[in-house]
């Protein structure tokens, strides 16, 4: 329903996970040409006023962003970044490509880095939607510490550990990953430990997510076509979806609610939930999506509602009641509604849901590679189209209210 | 006044002649002498008017002076003259009735007086007529008299000489009796015996009588003891067996003892053939000498060649259901031995049986015993229960009967099964035989449709087989030259895509034939000239649920099934199903729906003439289902064609360095490999399916230029001072606003036609392109590249899509995409990305 458009192309996308009060979004722009940005935008739901705040991000190009889940102002980001010898983008500034730069030897990694939003963000440089050219000096991002690792190869994301207190993370590079420690204020990272994916060919990790469940100590990746589950305590593998999903797996998410469900999609436009306790088929296959599906996410409340993102420029919110935590509707009491439900709860009971799609959202020109639930509203969302629009919506209300009564 | 009245009357005409006027007469005659029956009352009412000259009433002076006042002299005068002549005429009527009747009272006074005579003559012979009679009554009065004491005596005499007669046969019986029994005259033994019975029953208190009965009884024993033995040896010929029974019966041998025996010595005669059955049955090693028969050339005369000409033969037909031989006695022989000697004996059995205890004529106190229901119901149980076993037998065998190959053999089997039932059923009116024996026929024929199906089934898949291998020989050949030079062809490279219509012809023949084949073995069942064929099972029941239903129906259904399993198992890597192998199977779907269903089934109809009592499957909802596989088959084959160029040109992209490309010279071979292996799919495709619609193209399509930077609009509002070096295309730039808003979808149902088929491959190739172009970062001659690439592309692929716009947008996106992830971005020139592609 709001639809501000970052102009320049992004895919990055992420909830800001430790703020519990305000909607807010972070989006990190992917150009080679121009300084990136962090856009952080904030929805009023109550007016329903959208605003948008931008800080510089002139290491490169975003990919991935993560937000702490404890400090609101400390994510994580994973970008490219042209070796080149005299190519600085941050030097270079926004206009001019001097051809001859680009030499031979240029390369181009990918690394990760933990950042600390500047304090002072919320005052300054508040920025109306339709006004692209008002970029009175945006406030840079502060750096706390790489996550280096050019030993390990690119990053291709980096993952907080769940509800943990901004310690702990990992970074899935190449064919590794590694969780680091980081210090108390974030600005230094170590290596406690790291796995590593064996086999033919060159193995890259495309995708992981780290599971609230357990203690924190499981983490699923997936590369290729197939999923795995790591055991973070020993760093061996628990797990493995050999043939998940037709061609690459390209998301994954846990649900919050049922530890040992998992949620995968890939490029033959399948949506799949496993039982990791046995993988030998998956327990439901969507297949509404007519291209590959960029991104897959479980609603952190009511793990019945699954958001998936497509490169068919499709947003599909799903309502997979049959293999959600609460299969016959709302049965144990919500924090927010701690009274006068119970007497509702018998009538919905008898008239258990069928899974369905909610809705489609087709407000996207252009391939949709990240979608997200908002860690402050459980009934809102934000996709992200690669052209740079980013569209909220919410849940619809007479569902809502289905779940909720 | 009699002359006085007629007088008066008026009359006119000759009084004989007019007989009306003679009947008036009479009438008035009659009415004066009181008689009048007719007009009474008609006169009653003239009769008042004195005037009347006919009245009762009349009044002679009231009548003159009536005259007198009323008429003129001559009127009186006239009056007159026709008063006198009525009254001459009634007076001449008069005397001629007189005379009349004086004539005829004279005659009866003559009768009268000859009978008087008569009567006399009479009398006097009817005295001297009792006289006689009382003479004959006396003399024979005196002669009964002197005979009655004669009379007396000889009847005494008679009496007492047939008293003798009977003591002597008494006397005489024991001597007679040894003396048939010598003879084994034991019919005239019993009878002369139960002849005396009642006599010696009755005076058995006398000594010498006593004695005479127990010398009978003691023969008799003896008689029965014998006729037991000869009932038991059962030796004897039906005839003396009934006789024996007979005997026995009057004996007073219980009745129900004898329908034992005579059973249980059936029985044993009839398990002996029911044991040589089942020797059949069991495994060839078991059985005897009788039943050898070369298991290669015994059966084989009767398993005549399969009529599976289409099949494309090869490996498969080696494990053709059709053609499996069975290694014993066929079912023929075994269901004739069956019959000729269970069946037939059985018959036999219950034909003497009945015509020993059920139909005999019941006489004398063996009626009152109700023998024939108790030997019915014995009869009943023993049929029953040894049926029972020799239906089990039959059933174990032909379920035994694997082999389709021949179902006449079975059906004849049957025929002849049921047929002999039938006589069990003539002779046995209630028994549940007949029916029982109907049912296993009617199991055999479900059974024997589950086995076409199952025939079928298996000889599709088989065929399959053969298809894929069929597929999958010329391919090897045309991959190493070595291989395929030794089959002789320089044929064998072209052979692949040549053969693609010859073999979706060969297969649908011969799954057709196969069709056809089995239809007409499953037709025997309702020949006219097999028994059971007029069953109402056979009727209606085995043609519209058997044969339509469970044969034709579920094998299509099974063909749409499988199809779709092609769809599903060959999965998600989508390799192990050969995609020409979709390809052709869609069309052969596609076919069955357009026309092999409604004939296969409108053949089904005919044959068997069904009438659809109960609910059938629609023709349409099989069409329905067949689109449907023909559909997902065609989009499978869609989606992994598009996978298979999307993997090369996925790999092409991810595996190379973009930013430290050297500056492009030549295509990339990838894009060259992606266009050939559209054209060939294109050519594979058109084997199959016609071309479809495509929209008008422009005059010339390959030389369209490329805009860089046509989806780059937000840039120019971001920095308008940058400059693209490639002109904007606002027309271009609307275009794909439209194409937008229309949206294309990538994994589409595609339309059964070409270029719906290679538009779907296409769409899927190019948006994985793009997707790919859009992960990777590009350095200046990357990008320059990547161009080139497209430019090859539109040139050679807009003209297999029906909307080429479609082409031009995806490989603009992919160019705009590029660009977009390229670190230097300057485009190369149109007139050299022309050159390089016209170069190859």
């Amino acid at each position: 329903m709001y639809q501000p458009y970052l102009v320049l192309q992004a895919r990055a996308l992420t909830s800001q996970t430790a703020e519990s009060d305000a909607i807010r979004f972070l989006v990190g722009t992917q150009s080679l040409k121009f300084d990136n940005q962090i856009h952080i935008i904030d929805f009023d739901d109550e007016n329903n006023i959208i605003s948008k705040s931008v800080l510089q991000h002139q290491a490169g190009e975003i990919w991935h962003i993560s937000a702490s889940p404890a400090d609101k102002a400390v994510l994580t980001t994973c970008y490219n970044k042209s070796e080149a010898p005299a190519l600085s983008l941050s030097q270079l500034g926004a206009s001019v490509f001097p051809a001859q730069v680009v030499s031979s030897e240029s390369r181009v990694v990918t690394c990760g880095a933990v950042w600390r939003m500047p304090p002072e963000w919320e005052s300054g440089s508040h920025e109306s939607p339709d006004d692209p050219h008002n970029s009175h000096n945006p406030q840079n991002l502060e750096l706390l510490c790489h996550l280096d690792n050019s030993s390990h190869g690119n990053a291709s994301c980096v993952l907080w550990e769940p509800m943990g207190d901004g310690k702990h993370v990992i970074s899935l590079a190449d064919n590794h990953a590694l969780l680091w420690d980081l210090t108390e204020s974030s600005t230094q990272a170590t290596i406690s430990s790291s796995a590593t994916l064996e086999g033919k060919g060159q193995l890259k990790f495309t995708a992981g997510k780290w599971s609230p469940h357990h203690n924190c100590t499981q983490l699923a990746t997936a590369n290729d076509t197939a999923i795995r589950g790591w055991d973070l305590r020993t760093m061996s593998q628990i797990y493995c979806i050999e043939n998940a999903h037709g061609q690459l797996v390209r998301d994954l998410d846990f649900n919050p609610n049922k530890q040992y469900y998992l949620a995968s999609c890939g490029d033959d436009c399948k949506v799949k939930f496993w039982d990791v306790r046995n993988i030998n088929e998956p327990v439901k296959t969507l297949e509404e999506h007519s291209h590959w599906v960029w991104s897959v996410r479980f609603n952190h409340s009511h793990d019945q509602l699954v958001l998936t993102g497509s490169s068919d420029s499709r947003v599909i919110l799903s309502n997979m009641v049959s293999i959600s935590s609460e299969p016959f509707g709302h049965l144990v009491d919500d924090d927010d509604l701690s009274d006068g439900e119970d007497n509702h709860q018998d009538e919905k009971t008898q008239e258990p849901l069928q899974d369905s799609i909610i809705s489609t959202y087709e407000e996207h020109e252009d391939s949709v590679y990240a979608v997200e639930w908002s860690s402050a509203d459980p009934w809102l969302f934000a996709s992200l189209s690669y052209d740079g629009r980013l569209v909220i919506n919410r849940v619809p209300r007479a569902l809502k209210y289905h779940i909720l009564l | 006044m009699d002359g006085d009245i007629n007088a008066t009357a008026p009359g006119t005409t000759p009084p004989d002649t007019d007989p009306a006027r003679k009947r008036r007469v009479h009438g008035m005659l009659k009415l004066y002498y009181g008689l009048n029956e007719e007009g009474k009352t008609v006169d009653q009412a003239e009769s008042m008017d004195p005037c009347d000259i006919n009245g009762p009433h009349f009044d002679p002076e009231v009548y003159l002076n009536k005259l007198r006042r009323e008429c003129s002299l001559g009127e009186l005068m006239d009056q007159e003259t026709c008063m006198v002549k009525q009254i001459r005429s009634l007076d001449s009527d008069m005397q001629t009735l007189v005379y009349e009747n004086y004539n005829k009272f004279i005659s009866a006074t003559d009768t009268i007086r000859k009978m008087k005579n008569d009567f006399k003559k009479m009398e006097d012979e009817m005295d001297c007529l009792s006289t006689n009679m009382a003479s004959i009554t006396d003399f024979s009065a005196r002669i009964s008299g002197t005979l009655q004491d004669q009379h007396a005596q000889i009847t005494k005499l008679s009496g007492v000489h047939t008293l003798l007669r009977k003591l002597q046969f008494l006397f005489e019986l024991p001597a007679r009796l040894n003396k048939c029994l010598e003879l084994q005259a034991y019919a005239q033994a019993v009878s002369s015996h139960r002849r005396a019975r009642c006599v010696l029953q009755q005076y058995s208190h006398m000594p010498s009588f006593r004695g005479i009965q127990d010398d009978c009884h003691a023969i008799m024993d003896k008689l029965a003891q014998e006729l037991r033995q000869k009932f038991r040896d059962g030796g004897s010929s039906a005839k003396d067996l009934s006789e024996c029974v007979e005997l026995l019966l009057q004996l007073d041998e219980p009745a129900e003892e004898l329908c034992d025996k005579f059973l249980s010595h059936a029985q044993s005669r009839l398990e002996a053939d029911l044991l040589g059955l089942e020797a059949e049955l069991r495994p060839p090693l078991s059985y005897g000498p009788t039943a050898v028969t070369d298991p290669y050339t015994g059966p084989a005369h009767r398993l005549s060649v399969e009529p599976t000409a289409g099949s494309p033969t090869g490996p498969s037909s080696l494990n053709n259901p059709f053609l499996s031989p069975s290694s014993r006695t066929d079912i023929l022989e075994f269901i004739d031995r069956g019959c000729n000697e269970f069946v037939s004996s059985l018959c036999l059995v219950i034909a003497s049986y009945q015509e020993l205890f059920v139909n005999r004529p019941q006489e004398g106190e063996l009626a009152s015993k109700n023998i024939p229901q108790m030997a019915i119901g014995k009869l009943h149980a023993f049929v029953d229960a040894l049926a029972t076993r020799y239906f089990s037998l039959v059933e174990r065998r032909i379920q035994e009967e694997k082999s389709v190959g021949d179902n006449s053999l079975l059906v004849r089997a049957l025929d002849r099964f049921h047929r002999r039932l039938q006589a069990v059923a003539k002779l046995l009116p209630g028994s549940a035989v007949p029916s029982q024996g109907t049912e296993i026929v009617v199991r055999a024929a479900r059974e024997r449709i589950k086995q076409y199906l199952a025939a079928l089934q298996s000889f599709y898949l088989n065929s399959l087989t053969d298809v894929r291998q069929a597929l999958a020989a010329p391919r090897l050949g045309g991959s190493s030259a070595g291989v395929g030079s030794h089959l002789g062809g320089p044929a064998t490279g072209k052979e692949a895509p040549a053969s693609l219509p010859e073999l979706l012809s060969t297969l649908s023949a011969s799954i057709l034939n196969q069709i056809k084949s089995v239809l007409a073995s499953v037709h025997l069942f309702t020949a006219k000239d097999i028994t059971f064929s007029n069953k109402p099972y056979f009727k209606g029941d085995f043609c519209s649920h058997g044969v339509r239903e469970s044969l034709v129906v579920n094998f299509i259904k099974f063909v749409c099934q499988s199809s779709r399993q092609f769809c599903e198992s060959a999965g998600d890597r989508g390799g192990s199903t050969p995609p020409a192998l979709l390809l052709l199977l869609s069309r052969l779907c596609l076919d069955y729906e357009t026309s092999t269903i409604t004939y296969i089934l409108t053949l089904t109809d005919e044959q068997f003439l069904v009438q659809h009592h109960s609910p059938v499957t629609a023709v349409t909802a099989l069409c329905g289902e067949a689109r449907e596989a023909a559909q997902k088959l065609l989009n499978h084959y869609v989606k992994v064609q598009g996978l298979i160029i999307s993997q090369m040109l996925r790999k092409s992209v991810e595996t190379r360095d973009w930013v430290n490309t050297i500056e492009p010279r030549n295509v990339r071979a990838v894009m060259k490999r992606v266009v050939e292996d559209t054209t060939s799919i294109d050519v594979q495709v058109g084997l199959l399916y016609e071309e479809g619609v495509r929209k008008a193209h422009s005059s010339d399509s390959s030389k369209r230029t490329f805009s860089v930077y046509s989806s780059s609009r937000q840039q120019t509002r971001y920095a308008p001072s940058y400059t693209p070096s490639a002109p904007m295309d606002t027309n271009l730039l609307s275009n794909i606003h439209k194409l937008f808003s229309e949206r294309v979808e990538i994994f589409s149902p595609v339309e059964f036609n070409k270029v719906s088929v290679l538009t779907g491959i296409i769409k899927i190739s190019l948006k994985t392109f793009l997707e790919c172009v859009r992960l990777r970062t590009f350095g200046r001659y990357g990008l320059q590249q990547i161009q080139v690439d497209c430019h090859y592309l539109q040139m050679y692929l807009w003209r297999f899509v029906s909307d080429e716009n479609l082409v031009h947008f995806l490989l603009d996106e992919i160019v705009g995409s590029t660009a977009h992830r390229c670190l230097d971005p300057a485009p190369m020139e149109q007139s050299v990305i022309e050159v390089i592609c016209e170069r190859g």
